[in-house]
């Protein structure tokens, strides 16, 4: 029996475990900013008074999000880089590893955006009419008095879409890069599959998402707006 | 009140010629950005015919993308349904008075949602046949066997001297149901908390029992309240059942970006177009549903149920066309009345001002 919670391959492969979860980390990080960015920009758009822009950002919103991740990461890693040969790198491991970026941020983007305009929604309306009337135009409203309000007031939801996305890493198997997921599927062929392997992986991946959850939590008490 | 005008006024004469400056600016960009892409298309050739007949054949729909489509819908409604048993049965055991219960179903749930679905699906497709031949051999061995044969049959999973086989389906709905069973408990729970207090003490005072104010008085209010939420993690498990692809379960993605281009000249991305097209117009209409669920309980004056802020991850691999429950949408008044949803902040991520323009009229 002692066999089915055989957590020696764990340690005897820790580097590759190791080198795993920095993959994801590191996929992570990138993604979270990106997607930041990309969401930030989106909900501008969103927001905008110009109707084109609008629309632009509803169909990217809609269209995105309502598509599963793993085609997102497909379209990016097969139909974007591998078909119309698009490169970042000549590296297969990096250029795979950027296009693994972008589709995460991609999709991600859209989910930052919606939880971005959902804290616009919560900005006082006298906010807003106090930066019109002391002359501030549409973007430096937003930039200046919206946006910093709104951002404060999502900082809890923010977490839930970034340790989504943590979680999310994992799919990026399907663009040819090895994240922690892949390792854990190739030390199950390498080893025996067993469910000591499993929940060394489960535990890594919990010390990646309950701490970002807890901290998330811990900023958006700090930084709560107090109305 | 339109979302659009809380944020700017009517344009005078300025903003008017900036914003037409602007609109032209975009539309100039936008066509240098379509040409852009149009070019890099024609360079590869992807506008060739053939590339994109294969999707007027009816061979083509018959034998792949409807097949790809029926598994898809399988796992999705088998999990669905699962799920929400699972989610049921967690949730309220979330609410027991007895510890024992509680804090093992907590951490069950947590611990489910704390880890990604992708390595869940591994553990059901590679641990099962390794290990099944140490329990066989074990005390436990007889117990592996009834619950194969009497339980898990009818996902596919066999056991053959004592190994015991997960097919991809079975695989894909054991992750399915356990990750996405954890969020929906926290939706139900999330759900009975909504429920005011008054009525569980009007229903202990007029000498019910514990069993029968959560059947009789909560539950039916609770659900109604969280059918929403409920709809929108139905999207999410539609489009996590995706991930099949990965484990080669024969489900529309698999079918479309895998063997459509391995048959008909390696039109990836115009299979991987089509695709996408298909699962967006299936979350837009079960995210329609949702809206249209949301807006018939508000009708009636009932929120959605507020789900607190931990489980707001439901956003994840999040919800189509509407809310994740979060708050109320059209019942922005008693939201915030509650006090709830305006700091938590996600009230109703509706697209259509059901859950997000109305501020004027809430509070």
């Amino acid at each position: 029996m002692g066999e089915i919670f055989d957590f020696s391959p764990i340690f005897e492969s820790f580097d590759r475990v190791w080198a795993g979860f920095q993959s994801t980390i590191q996929l992570s990080v990138a993604s979270a900013i990106l997607s930041l960015v990309l969401g930030t920009i989106l909900v501008a758009m969103r927001v905008a008074p110009i109707p084109l822009l609008r629309a632009a950002g509803t169909i990217y919103v809609n269209a995105v999000r309502n598509t599963p991740l793993t085609l997102v990461l497909l379209f990016s890693s097969l139909a974007i880089s591998d078909t119309l040969h698009i490169v970042v790198s000549d590296v297969p491991r990096t250029n795979y590893y950027w296009f693994g970026v972008f589709g995460l941020s991609a999709y991600t983007a859209c989910f930052v955006c919606e939880v971005l305009r959902s804290g616009i929604n919560t900005v006082p309306l006298g906010q807003a009419e106090a930066a019109r009337s002391i002359g501030l135009t549409f973007a430096q409203s937003l930039r200046i008095i919206i946006l910093p309000q709104a951002f404060r007031t999502v900082i809890a939801p923010l977490g839930s879409v970034f340790i989504a996305m943590i979680k999310n890493t994992t799919v990026v198997i399907v663009a040819s890069y090895a994240e922690a997921a892949a390792i854990m599927k190739d030390l199950f062929e390498d080893y025996s599959a067993s469910l000591g392997i499993f929940i060394g992986f489960a535990i890594g991946f919990m010390v990646l998402t309950l701490p970002t959850g807890y901290f998330f939590g811990w900023l958006a008490k700090r930084l709560a707006v107090a109305r | 009140m339109s979302e659009a005008s809380i944020l700017y006024d009517a344009p005078g004469p300025r903003a008017r010629r900036r914003n037409v400056i602007l609109t032209a600016g975009s539309i100039a960009a936008f066509v240098v950005f379509g040409y852009v892409i149009y070019r890099l298309l024609d360079q590869e050739q992807q506008f060739d015919a053939r590339l994109w007949t294969p999707f007027l054949e009816p061979d083509v729909w018959t034998g792949f993308v409807l097949p790809g489509l029926i598994n898809t819908l399988k796992s999705t409604l088998v999990a669905g349904v699962l799920a929400l048993a699972f989610g049921m049965i967690f949730g309220l055991a979330r609410l027991s008075d007895h510890w024992w219960i509680r804090m093992p179903a907590g951490a069950i749930v947590e611990f489910f949602r704390a880890i990604p679905l992708l390595i869940l699906i591994f553990l059901a497709l590679f641990v099962p046949p390794i290990i099944s031949p140490i329990i066989a051999a074990g005390p436990l061995g007889m117990a592996q066997r009834y619950v194969v044969e009497y339980l898990l049959w009818p996902f596919g999973v066999v056991i053959n001297g004592g190994v015991v086989i997960v097919p991809a389906f079975a695989a894909l709905v054991f992750g399915l149901v356990l990750y996405n069973g954890s969020v929906l408990a926290e939706v139900v729970r999330a759900g009975v908390l909504s429920v005011p207090r008054g009525q569980s003490e009007a229903a202990y005072s007029i000498g019910l029992r514990k069993n029968a104010v959560m059947r009789l008085v909560l539950l039916p209010q609770a659900i109604s309240a969280m059918m929403p939420a409920i709809v929108a993690q139905m999207v999410v498990l539609l489009k996590d059942s995706a991930l099949g692809f990965i484990i080669a379960y024969e489900e529309l993605l698999n079918n479309m970006v895998k063997k459509i281009p391995a048959n008909f000249g390696n039109n990836v991305l115009q299979s991987a177009l089509v695709c996408a097209v298909i699962y967006i117009l299936l979350n837009l209409a079960l995210g329609r549903f949702a809206t249209w669920l949301e807006r018939r309980n508000a009708r009636r004056g009932r929120t959605a149920a507020v789900v607190p802020v931990g489980q707001v991850d439901a956003v994840d691999a999040g919800a189509g066309g509407t809310g994740v429950g979060l708050g109320a949408a059209g019942t922005a008044g008693v939201a915030g009345a509650v006090g709830v949803a305006g700091a938590v902040g996600v009230a109703g991520l509706s697209d259509d001002g059901v859950g997000t323009g109305d501020r004027g009229g809430g509070g």
